[in-house]
């Protein structure tokens, strides 16, 4: 045991995979325990027999106290008392509600007539994302990537981009609505300002830290200006900078929830208020968890990708 | 001062030369001037203040000489060869390749860098053919000298392998072979066996003798390593610290070819014993001082000597 835990060491690829497992397992576990185990939290009740009080109604939930006190007072005047179990609060549903909610999702029609799929709701934000961030990158990569090898540009631009990104992209949603409409032109918006500016400063950096001697290795072969960027710079980082796209996707994600507020609300993000507002929380929690599973997919893929793209990286070997 | 062991008798002079050493040296003299560095300085300015890092340096090599530049840290060595290179601008004197001054890096001079320097998304095939491409060879063109260079130096099983898949000895030989491809005047390796094992860098030696002697180059070797110079170099330029200065140019007096056995022949001694006495000298005020004497931690009962 002591062993696990010694500075810097590597694992064995059977303990890498049983800490991976359990890494999703524990808090699937503690889930269970909150939901199942009856004596765990618990705080309200779960109304199975109303008994002679008429204020309620089978399938209403009430605080423990609360319910107590009624049946003590129900007994006390030798009516009917009300029956229940015990059981948590709407908003935390059990992992097989959960599950059989995302079963449910891709195999029962929308209940509302203008409702959509959830793999309706999921494709139209993976397309926001998608342009968000194809747009964000057409710009950023290469100029994140011209500030870095190049001292006077990266002058020119990185102190405004410096404080442009601390301007938070949400803030920008009325001005992206009045000047690009209510539809997808703003969110797509909102996703470019919240990925662009970080993205130019990180490849920047990324592009800086390539190895000097590589360039003066290349220069006394003969190699003139476009030739190293071309042939020195751009391959020397394109595994760093495959690694940096994989995190800003990353980051593009979590902008989306508020892009797709911004406007008509749409994709996932209606998905998901138009359930809450039904208090269909189920539906919420398999809609949260099946952004997490494409992010994480997503991530995975490319991950498995940048193994075959460049097989001479060495830091590959180390992570993942 | 003590007497250095030539003083004291023991060794012949490192000026004696046998009479085909010297007939060597006259026919290498004979050769045209590769290289002449005249009145070479270089300042470096920092927030702290200018320092002199080289200051009027003068030599020539001649064609297919094999120049070694040795020196104690802070003589500026690297920064020499890296003038020559052109990665680092002068800031006073010239250098002249075959009587035209050069500027920035070029093609004419290779360089050879103890950290490998190999480009590590192509394969070593790849790397060869680099200079050859920027240069504007075609790509098959390039690829057959590719081959025949890696050839030269028997890796031509390794030529689809990544950098990373060789050991270091084989990097090395790799980086001479691409910096060659390009068929530079001139050779500029800086310190580039510093990083090897001892017994790699004894067979590295050997093979770069090889290789010099097959084709038409002249190299410039800096080292800190006073046998791997006198092994190695027709003759050695002794430059000394703050600033970098020329001390000395001596001519190696052991004979060709060159083998590891020589090392134990008087005039191989005399020359390190004269190496040894001129470096001692200049690095003698900065660094004799800086080491203490050691005071005993152990029980006196338990010596080990």
């Amino acid at each position: 045991m002591m062993k696990l835990f010694q500075l810097h060491m590597a694992l064995s690829p059977r303990a890498k995979f049983l800490i991976g497992v359990l890494s999703f397992a524990l808090p699937i576990a503690l889930w269970c325990i909150v939901s199942y185990v009856p004596a765990v939290w618990h705080p309200q009740v779960l109304i199975t027999n109303a008994g002679s009080t008429d204020y309620l109604q089978i399938g209403m939930r009430m605080d423990r106290q609360a319910f107590d006190s009624e049946v003590a007072g129900a007994k006390a005047e030798g009516r009917a008392p009300p029956e229940g179990v015990r059981s948590n609060p709407i908003y935390l549903p059990s992992p097989s509600e959960v599950a059989a909610a995302f079963y449910q999702s891709f195999t029962t029609p929308p209940p509302t007539q203008d409702g959509e799929w959830l793999h309706q709701s999921l494709w139209h934000s993976i397309q926001i994302i998608f342009w968000g961030f194809l747009i964000s990158s057409i710009i950023g990569v290469p100029l994140g990537i011209l500030c870095g090898a190049y001292a006077p540009i990266s002058r020119l631009f990185e102190p405004f981009v410096e404080f442009f990104r601390y301007l938070p992209a949400p803030a920008f949603g009325a001005l992206a609505v009045a000047i690009l409409g209510i539809y997808d032109g703003p969110k797509i918006t909102i996703i470019v300002i919240g990925t662009l500016f970080q993205q130019i400063l990180i490849i920047a950096n990324t592009t800086r830290k390539l190895d000097g001697a590589l360039v003066e290795a290349a220069l006394t072969l003969g190699a003139k200006n476009s030739q190293l960027l071309r042939r020195v710079v751009l391959p020397g980082i394109l595994p760093d900078l495959y690694r940096d796209q994989r995190i800003l996707l990353g980051w593009a994600w979590t902008y989306l929830i508020v892009a797709e507020l911004i406007g008509t609300t749409s994709g996932i993000t209606w998905f998901i208020t138009q359930q809450a507002r039904y208090q269909h929380f189920p539906n919420v929690y398999a809609a949260i968890t099946m952004i997490g599973i494409l992010g994480l997919g997503m991530d995975m893929i490319l991950a498995l990708l940048s193994r075959r793209l460049f097989p001479w990286d060495r830091s590959l070997a180390k992570s993942n | 001062m003590t007497p250095s062991r030539s003083e004291a008798g023991l060794l012949p002079s490192y000026l004696d030369q046998s009479d085909d050493v010297r007939e060597r040296f006259d026919r290498i003299k004979a050769r045209d001037v590769i290289l002449k560095v005249e009145r070479l300085g270089k300042t470096f300015r920092s927030a702290v203040g200018t320092t002199l890092a080289l200051d009027d340096i003068n030599f020539s090599t001649h064609r297919r000489e094999f120049l070694c530049v040795v020196g104690p840290s802070g003589c500026g060595k690297s920064t020499l060869i890296r003038i020559l290179a052109g990665l680092e601008e002068k800031s006073g004197g010239q250098v002249l390749l075959h009587g035209r001054p050069v500027s920035g890096p070029g093609r004419d001079r290779g360089m050879v860098f103890q950290g490998y320097t190999l480009f590590p998304w192509l394969t070593v095939k790849k790397n060869v053919m680099f200079g050859l491409e920027v240069n504007g060879a075609a790509g098959d063109q390039a690829e057959r000298e590719a081959l025949q260079w890696l050839q030269l130096v028997g890796l031509e099983k390794f030529a689809n392998a990544y950098p990373h898949q060789l050991s270091g000895g084989m990097k090395q030989r790799v980086a001479i072979v691409r910096a060659l491809a390009n068929q530079p005047r001139i050779l500029l390796m800086d310190e580039p066996f510093g990083a090897l094992d001892a017994q790699t860098r004894a067979r590295m030696q050997d093979h770069l003798l090889e290789i010099w002697k097959k084709i038409d180059i002249t190299i410039i070797f800096i080292t800190h390593d006073l046998d791997e110079a006198i092994f190695l170099g027709d003759r050695i330029l002794v430059l000394s610290p703050h600033p970098g200065r020329v001390q000395e140019l001596i001519e190696v007096p052991v004979r060709r070819p060159r083998t590891a056995m020589q090392c134990i022949l008087p005039e191989f001694l005399a020359a390190k014993a004269r190496l040894e006495e001129l470096i001692h000298q200049s690095t003698a005020d900065d660094e004799r001082e800086a080491y203490p004497a050691v005071a005993r931690l152990t029980d006196v009962a338990d010596d080990v000597e």
